[in-house]
Order: structure tokens, then C-alpha cells, then sequence
């Protein structure tokens, strides 16, 4: 993956398989963890989980409206349930049940969606979740979090698991750039600023923060010093961080690996135009389905690079 | 649709059992040569499927004509497990709907042979798939609209046994018996294994039988590497005219090559290219 690349990042894990990592260490902390999962354990690695606790791990076939039902009577019972699978097959095949037995009770249910965004590659789009985080956002109460590397996506793992409420998890199948050291934290809510910047702001998550850095990189060699938000919880927003990305550089550019209506992006122009007006770009998947490829190309032929960014950066920049 | 009055001899057609067997093992071949060449996809899982669609394609059952895809009197075949693109992609080439150089495009960026079956950029794909366990109730849909077009054709839908864990699989199934469609098949690739494991640590596949028949279907049950057996109960179920008939096809994952049937995991996993030629030498 061509990301990070030209600020030196150096690649790291999947943050499915940090996710993986970090609930099998959570496991061995917290008996009320659960595990549901719908026979793709083995590409969401929550079979790292079952191995060694396989009496608190529960493969309900591949019956997703099923799986999410079975985590929200766990949850009822004050169990912690993970219920994971790909993120199109949880949040699409499985969305009336997380509504009524998730979000409405607002139970304490941990929806992880892997192997998501276009970046999956080469099995294509029936596999390819580009809308969750939308759906996700869509729903009252639920904590929605992308976290842009493996350290990220352990941090983030603890959080939801610590955090008392439903949340939903998004994490993908390719290896990603390290952005972080393990020290990171996650803070549902808080937004972590990657770079200092004051001509614009470039606000992203997900892989697609490392391709932020690598536009910053750029535009610092044409005199434009950007502000990098890592914006790993789309919901609650990070409103603050916003208003003073807004007020203080002027200009934002939203980067997600996610369709360009209901996303990131989206989140982040209604609290822009609620709390400080200014010029926004969006670097996104523009109303679109993907198709075969592999990640990388798929990344560059639907336009989420690094290229993409500084074009929309400069033309804010320049009052365009 | 100027294609109305087309010819339902246009495919070819044979009901030589040799010539058939033998156009399975070149399927075989050009689906493990296609997904080496992606390096990904799902060739076990197109293993089991190869005499059925066979049968179906060129034992003159299916009515179709390549040259009119949108033939509205065709006969329907919709992959409900669309991770077996390959054969279905295979079958298709050598029918004629497109070119067999194309092939090894599959998974390519810009190819229209995509991971899971595309109908908007395939000719001869009725359905996109990919997601389990929603092919049955677009078969259902496609059955319902021969009747209110007064048209004869025939759905054929192939599930996996895993993806009828789904319960969409069901609410299809009790449908298509409560609306008594004649013209609607379901055939069941019972390979015994799904993703991450046997179906039997999932659910009890011996139940399947009395599951379908107890939902209203008439059940045939065969052997679904037996070409003879295949073709009787494609026929079988097509002249039944009562209501909807599930065939379940008890095959092996893998079929045809030892480290594919010997291994589950193999599923979702291409054969690595240094793997190839020895394995195109046991397949024949
Ligand atoms: C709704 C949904 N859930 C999960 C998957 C991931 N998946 C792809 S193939 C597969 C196993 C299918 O097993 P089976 O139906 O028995 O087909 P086989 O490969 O054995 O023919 C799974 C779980 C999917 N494609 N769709
Ligand atoms: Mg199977």
C-alpha cells in the first residue's frame, strides 16, 4: 500500500488484525466479553478470541440479523458481546436488528465491521462496506469509531470495550502504515491532531490518514502548512476541534475511505456550517460502487490519494 | 425486444455423457488457472459446482441463447453462492457469451469479471451476488413474473449449505411453496463445509431433506458429481409443475483436486502459481 510512504511511515498490521490482538488480550482481563461472530472469524480474527476462550465465543452460522439478535440478548444479560463480521454483511444484512436490539434499547453491544472500504480489493464490491459509517452515524446513541493504524485499532478496541454503550467498530483487511507509537490513546470523542498547521486543515480517518500526511508532506513544499486531524470517532464529533480547524486555518479538507454522502465528511460540514462557516473539500468515494483490483489500485482509480487531498487543499488555500 | 422470437436450440447442446465429463475437467482447469492468475478467489467452492453447471449448460437443459442474453424467455440460473464466480464465468466463456481470452482478466481493475458476480457488466449474470443467501428470493421474484408474462422459462437457483443458514433463505422458501411456483429450482451444493468450518458444527445437514420438505418443497437428493444423476434430476425437477423442487447435491469441496477435498481452509484461497502445473496435471 502506497500510503505514508513520503513521510517515511513504515508499514505495519491490518487494524483487524490489531483488533484481533487486542480483544484476545482483553479477553484474558474481562470475562464478560463474548465473542459473536457469523463463520468468517478467520478474516475478522476474532478466532484469535475463540481459540483460547472457546466457551465464551459463539459462531451462529452465516445468519448476520441472527448474530446481532443473539449479542443484543447477551448484552441484556450484562454481557459485553462483540458481534463482528464484515461490515457490509453487519451493518447492511443486519441493520432492523441492530436498530430494535441495539441502538433503541441502547444496549451494550460492540458491532465490529471488518474488511472495510474499498481497500479489500480484488473480491469486490458485494464485499466492500463504503456505506456503514452512514448507517452507523444514523443511529441514535451509537459510538462510531475508524481508527487509522494497528496501534490506533487497539487503543480503539479497549475504549469501546471500556466505554458502557453501543458502538460500532470499523476495521479493514489490508496491512496500513504505522501513524502511531503503542502509546497511543483513544478518546471516544476527542480528535488527535497528527500534525500542527495553520493554512488548512485537512481532517481525515481510517487509512486514509496516513495519505493525509503524505499530502501535508506536499504541501509544506509549496509553502501551505497543514493542520492533520485524525478524526477516529465520526460520532460523537470532536465539534471543538472543528470549529477551531475552521477558525484557525480557514479551510478543510475531509479524506475517507467511504462514500461522500453520509460519511466523515458529511459530520464534519454540519458542525462546520453550524459553528464556524468556511471553504471545504471532500476526498472520498464519490456516489459510486468500486470494483475489482487490488487495494491500491482501487484507492487510486476511485481518487482517495494523497494527490486527491492537495489538489482540494490548494484550491481552498487559493479561495477556490 | 427484438429478441423476442429467438431460437431456444441456440446453445449447443450434448447428452453425451464422455463429451460432457470431459468439458467438466476443462472447466476445472480453466478455473484453477484463472484464479491462480488473480492469486485470490474461491476455486474449492467452483470445484463442487462443476457437473451440475455442466449439466445445466450444456446437457440441454438450461434454454438460452449468448448472442440474446435478455431473451425474455430464457431459462434464469442465478448463483446465490456467488464466491463461485469462476465456474459460472468459465461456463459462461464457453457458451459463448464472451470471449474465453477474458478469463484471465478475473478480479482485474477494469475487468467486468469481478470477485462476485456483476449483472450490470456481464452478459449472462441474472444476479449480483456475493452477499449470501439472497438468491432464492430474486429467483422467487423472476418465477412470479414468468407467471403474470405468461412465459414458460425455468429459475434455477444454486445455494451453498452454509449460506442456507440464512434466514432470508427461508422466508424465500415458504414463499415459493405458498405461491406454488412450478417453475422455480433450487439446487444445493452440499459440500459439507462453509468458511471456518464443517456445516455439521453449524447445524445438522442430514436435516436439510425434512427442513425443505417440511417448508413445502418437493426434495430430489443426488449425487452431484454424477453427471448421469445430475442431468436425471435437472430434468426431474423442471417437468414438475406442481410446485418448487430442491435438489440437494451432496458433493465434495473441492472436487477433482486431493489438497483442495483433504483441506477446508483452502476456501477463499487461490492455488499459489508454483502450485499449478502439477495440479493441472492430476485434474487431466
Ligand atoms: C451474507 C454473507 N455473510 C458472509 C459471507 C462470507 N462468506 C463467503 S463464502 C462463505 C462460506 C459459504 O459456504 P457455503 O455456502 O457452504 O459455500 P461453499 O463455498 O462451501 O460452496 C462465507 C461465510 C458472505 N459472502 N455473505
Ligand atoms: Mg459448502
Amino acid at each position: 500500500m502506497n500510503l505514508g510512504t513520503e513521510v517515511g511511515l513504515k508499514m505495519g498490521k491490518a487494524t483487524r488484525d490489531a483488533f484481533g490482538e487486542a480483544l484476545r488480550d482483553i479477553g484474558r482481563e474481562n470475562p464478560a466479553v463474548v465473542v459473536v461472530d457469523g463463520d468468517v472469524s478467520n478474516s475478522t480474527r476474532t478466532e484469535w478470541f475463540g481459540k483460547e476462550f472457546p466457551d465464551r465465543f459463539f459462531d451462529v452460522g452465516i445468519a448476520e440479523s441472527n448474530l446481532v439478535g443473539v449479542a443484543s440478548g447477551l448484552a441484556a444479560n450484562g454481557k459485553i458481546p462483540v458481534a463482528a463480521s464484515f461490515a457490509a454483511f453487519l451493518l447492511c444484512n443486519a441493520y432492523d436488528q441492530i436498530r430494535m436490539g441495539v441502538a433503541y434499547p441502547h444496549l451494550n453491544v460492540k458491532l465490529v465491521g471488518s474488511h472495510a472500504g474499498i481497500s479489500i480489493g480484488e473480491d469486490g464490491p458485494s464485499q466492500m462496506a463504503i456505506e456503514d459509517v452512514a448507517l452507523a452515524c444514523a443511529l441514535p446513541g451509537v459510538v462510531v469509531l475508524v481508527p487509522a493504524d494497528e496501534h490506533a485499532a487497539r487503543a480503539a478496541t479497549r475504549a469501546m470495550i471500556a466505554y458502557d454503550g453501543p458502538t460500532y467498530l470499523r476495521v479493514g483487511r489490508p496491512n496500513v502504515p504505522v501513524v502511531y507509537d503503542e502509546n497511543v490513546q483513544i478518546e471516544i470523542g476527542k480528535a488527535i491532531t497528527v500534525r500542527e498547521g495553520g493554512d488548512v486543515t485537512i481532517i481525515a480517518n481510517g487509512l486514509m490518514v496516513a495519505a493525509a500526511l503524505d499530502a501535508a508532506a506536499r504541501l509544506a513544499g509549496q509553502g501551505i502548512e497543514a493542520r492533520v486531524l485524525d478524526m477516529h470517532t465520526v460520532k460523537p464529533l470532536d465539534e471543538a476541534a472543528v470549529a477551531a480547524a475552521a477558525r484557525e486555518t480557514g479551510g478543510i479538507v475531509v479524506a475517507e475511505e467511504h462514500l461522500h454522502h453520509g460519511g466523515l465528511g458529511s459530520v464534519v460540514a454540519m458542525a462546520v456550517a453550524r459553528l464556524h462557516p468556511c471553504r471545504m473539500g471532500f476526498v472520498d468515494l464519490d456516489d459510486t460502487y468500486a470494483q475489482s483490483g487490488t487495494g491500491e489500485e482501487l484507492l487510486r482509480e476511485y481518487g482517495l490519494t494523497a494527490d486527491r487531498i492537495v489538489e482540494e487543499a490548494t484550491r481552498i488555500v487559493r479561495g477556490g | 425486444m427484438g429478441d423476442q422470437h429467438a431460437s431456444a436450440q441456440a446453445q449447443p447442446a450434448t447428452a453425451n455423457l464422455d463429451e460432457l465429463r470431459d468439458l467438466a475437467r476443462r472447466l476445472r482447469r480453466e478455473v484453477l488457472i484463472m484464479t491462480t492468475e488473480a492469486g485470490s478467489g474461491h476455486p474449492s467452492s467452483s470445484f463442487s459446482a462443476v457437473e451440475i453447471l455442466t449439466q445445466l449448460y450444456f446437457g440441454g437443459i438450461l434454454r438460452y441463447n449468448p448472442q440474446q442474453p435478455h431473451w425474455p424467455d430464457r431459462d434464469r440460473f442465478i448463483l446465490s453462492k456467488g464466491h463461485a464466480a469462476p465456474i459460472l464465468y468459465a461456463v459462461l466463456a464457453e457458451a459463448g457469451y464472451f470471449p474465453k481470452d477474458e478469463l484471465k482478466t478475473l478480479r482485474k481493475l477494469g475487468s467486468p469479471l469481478e470477485g462476485h458476480p456483476n449483472m450490470r457488466r456481464l452478459p449472462g449474470v441474472e444476479a449480483s451476488t456475493g452477499s449470501l443467501g439472497q438468491g432464492l428470493s430474486i429467483g422467487l421474484g423472476h418465477a412470479l413474473a414468468a407467471r403474470l408474462d405468461g412465459r414458460d422459462y425455468q429459475v434455477y437457483v444454486m445455494l451453498g449449505d452454509g449460506e442456507i443458514e440464512e434466514g432470508q433463505v427461508w422466508e424465500a422458501a415458504m414463499a415459493a411453496a405458498n405461491q406454488k411456483v412450478g417453475n422455480l429450482i433450487a439446487i444445493v451444493d452440499n459440500n459439507r463445509y462453509q468458511q471456518t468450518s464443517a456445516v455439521s458444527k453449524v447445524t445438522d445437514p442430514a436435516l436439510y431433506d425434512d427442513k425443505w420438505a417440511a417448508f413445502g418443497w418437493k426434495v430430489l437428493e443426488i449425487d452431484g458429481h454424477d453427471l448421469e444423476q445430475v442431468r436425471d434430476a435437472l430434468i426431474a425437477a423442471r417437468d414438475e409443475k406442481s410446485g418448487p423442487v430442491v435438489i440437494i447435491a451432496h458433493t465434495i469441496k473441492g472436487k477433482g483436486l486431493k489438497i483442495f477435498e483433504e483441506d477446508y481452509t483452502w476456501h477463499g484461497r487461490a492455488l499459489p502459481k508454483d502450485k499449478l502445473a502439477e495440479a493441472l496435471e492430476e485434474l487431466g
